[in-house]
């Protein structure tokens, strides 16, 4: 590319990440919705339908939706040009993600083989194309840097993900035979969960952490390696079905602990730089990455210990657990935080030079402060209450259910109150 | 050998301390801090700015034959920032800490985000295009 065609501009129209910025928290509230319809039946065990539903309403529906539009956001800054027709490769794939992650979480929750199979051509579809125009993007990326490396270590465990995910679907709907189920659903949890979502937020946190919050950048060594070995050890770890025993087991354990030592040297070197900050005002932002650290960390303790004991790894409550600690937690709380940010900013830059520059209200203005708080503060519940509906089902799944549904809610209200900041004022322009 | 990436990179650096010092002090509520402060930054970026404009962005312009292309965003959100400025420091004036902060973190953003398309793309652009470099460093420094 010639240095003069390379356009800085690039960001494509607001409607592009904002439909699946407020899309994410319907997804929120089917899930709260579902917990609370099937109640405590629902944590009997990992394997129930209606916990199987929930799970992919919150990692398929909320989290892979915001991932998708961010990223699309992101990517023409990092490639130096813009992605062709925004408008139509954003149709392309929140349609399909929104309809084929509704249809999935409905065949999942009522056991209805159809729902799936009408799901998953929508899902390989959105996804395919995402993949496609991410990877192109990345490839291209003028910013060559731990970040765009990690982005694009992500993407691969996207597409590993969703290889596994079909071939899953395809057995539950009686279309394939499939050899081990359970192997290949700890393949799939952990290329979705310790692939796409920890790396994409590793890749993200690189950048973000040190810029949002003028922190020190994080050590050479860590931006150098992490990424690349988190991802090799997951490859690794995939290989251990393959052996006989013990070499299997030998494997799987060795792969593991050092998953949980890449996981635990981001985490703590992440709250270690947060610590370290230059910016020492209330932030919001902040207090979600907080909770998503510490789950983190706690996740990976857990996790850990389950390695080392039976009696911990083959209760209902450790799977359980893992799943809140990490997807609730972690994910949610970084993406959430995230959202925070790029929203308010967005609808102030769209706004720029559309309306006299007086006129354009701030990013506190957009959120305000105390409205991203009072969601911090049920998002919060939701995580301790998940947690306790994992030990005693009965009556915490209904507190838990209730706190998920305000945090839906609470972020829905926030993310249309910025969108309709910005529509209420274009007109005026 | 210095190269423009790394020069102007710490001068993000410094400009982003004292961006930190007058919106802490803003914070907690001390004006005159906030104000000295605030100025300090001003001051600097107005300065990086300036250099830019004058001195590296004409040069990479020459070299890449071209003022339509990177540099005619990066001058755009020049003009941002310093709308942002005068902002903020109207809001010092009338002693609005709250509309400061607001102003504040949308500056933060939209400086950041500036700064990285700079240090990631721009520059290294400019090291590899320019011809003579040093010349141009030790220009921005004696401005």
């Amino acid at each position: 590319m010639s240095l003069a065609s390379l356009s800085l501009e690039q960001a494509p129209p607001i409607s592009v990440p904002f439909r699946f910025f407020l899309s994410a928290p319907l997804f929120l509230l089917l899930a709260a919705t579902a917990l609370l319809v099937a109640g405590p039946v629902a944590l009997e065990s990992r394997w129930s339908t209606a916990l199987l539903s929930t799970t992919h309403l919150l990692t398929l529906g909320c989290m892979s939706m915001v991932m998708c539009g961010a990223m699309l956001q992101m990517l023409p800054v990092l490639a130096g040009s813009p992605v062709p027709n925004p408008r139509m490769v954003a149709w392309a794939i929140h349609l399909p993600l929104l309809a084929g992650a509704l249809l999935l979480c409905a065949g999942l929750y009522l056991g209805t083989p159809l729902l799936l199979q009408l799901a998953m051509p929508l899902l390989i579809f959105a996804f395919g194309t995402f993949l496609c125009i991410a990877a192109y993007s990345l490839v291209r990326a003028q910013a060559r840097n731990a970040s765009t490396r990690a982005m694009l270590l992500a993407l691969a465990a996207l597409a590993f993900t969703l290889v596994l995910g079909v071939l899953l679907a395809g057995g539950v709907a009686g279309l394939l035979e499939l050899p081990n189920i359970l192997q290949l659903v700890a393949l799939h949890a952990n290329w979705g969960l310790l692939g796409w979502t920890a790396l994409l937020v590793i890749g993200v946190a690189y950048q973000v952490v040190p810029m949002f919050q003028l922190t020190p950048l994080y050590p050479r060594v860590i931006t150098r390696w992490l990424g690349g070995i988190l991802f090799a050890l997951l490859l690794l770890w995939s290989l251990y079905p393959l052996l006989p025993q013990p070499a299997a087991g030998i494997l799987s354990l060795i792969a593991a602990c050092g998953l949980a030592a890449c996981i635990t040297v981001f985490a703590l070197s992440t709250l270690r730089l947060q610590h370290k900050r230059r910016r020492r005002v209330p932030d919001v932002v902040l207090q979600f990455w907080r909770i998503g650290m510490f789950s983190l960390l706690a996740a990976t303790l857990l996790w850990m210990a389950g390695q080392f004991s039976t009696v911990l790894s083959e209760s209902t409550f450790y799977p359980l657990a893992l799943g809140i600690l990490f997807i609730v937690g972690f994910a949610l709380s970084v993406i959430h935080g995230m959202l925070y940010k790029i929203a308010s900013f967005l609808v102030w830059f769209h706004l720029q030079g559309k309306l006299p520059s007086k006129e354009v209200p701030n990013m506190k203005t957009i959120i305000p402060d105390t409205a991203a708080r009072r969601h911090w503060y049920t998002h919060l519940a939701s995580v301790l209450l998940g947690l306790a509906a994992a030990l005693w089902p009965m009556p915490w799944v209904y507190a838990a259910g209730v706190a998920l549904f305000l945090s839906g809610l609470l972020l829905l209200a926030n993310l249309y109150g910025a969108w309709n900041c910005y529509r209420r004022m274009v007109p005026k322009a | 050998m210095q190269t423009i990436t790394d020069y102007l990179s710490q001068y993000h650096q410094h400009c982003d301390n004292l961006f930190a010092e007058a919106e802490n002090a803003a914070t907690k509520n001390d004006l005159d801090a906030a104000k000295a402060g605030f100025g300090a930054f001003r001051d600097s970026m107005e300065h990086h700015l300036g250099m830019e404009e004058t001195i590296l962005f004409p040069a990479f312009e020459q070299a890449t034959g071209s003022n339509m292309g990177p540099t005619r965003v990066m001058r755009m959100e020049h003009a941002q920032m310093r709308e942002l400025f005068a902002q903020m420091q109207a809001a010092l004036d009338a002693s609005d800490t709250q509309t400061y902060a607001g102003l504040s973190e949308t500056l933060l953003v939209l400086m950041q985000q500036h700064n990285f398309k700079e240090e990631q793309m721009l520059y290294p652009m400019a090291d590899r295009a320019v011809p003579d470099r040093d010349a141009l460093i030790q220009k921005m420094e004696a401005q």
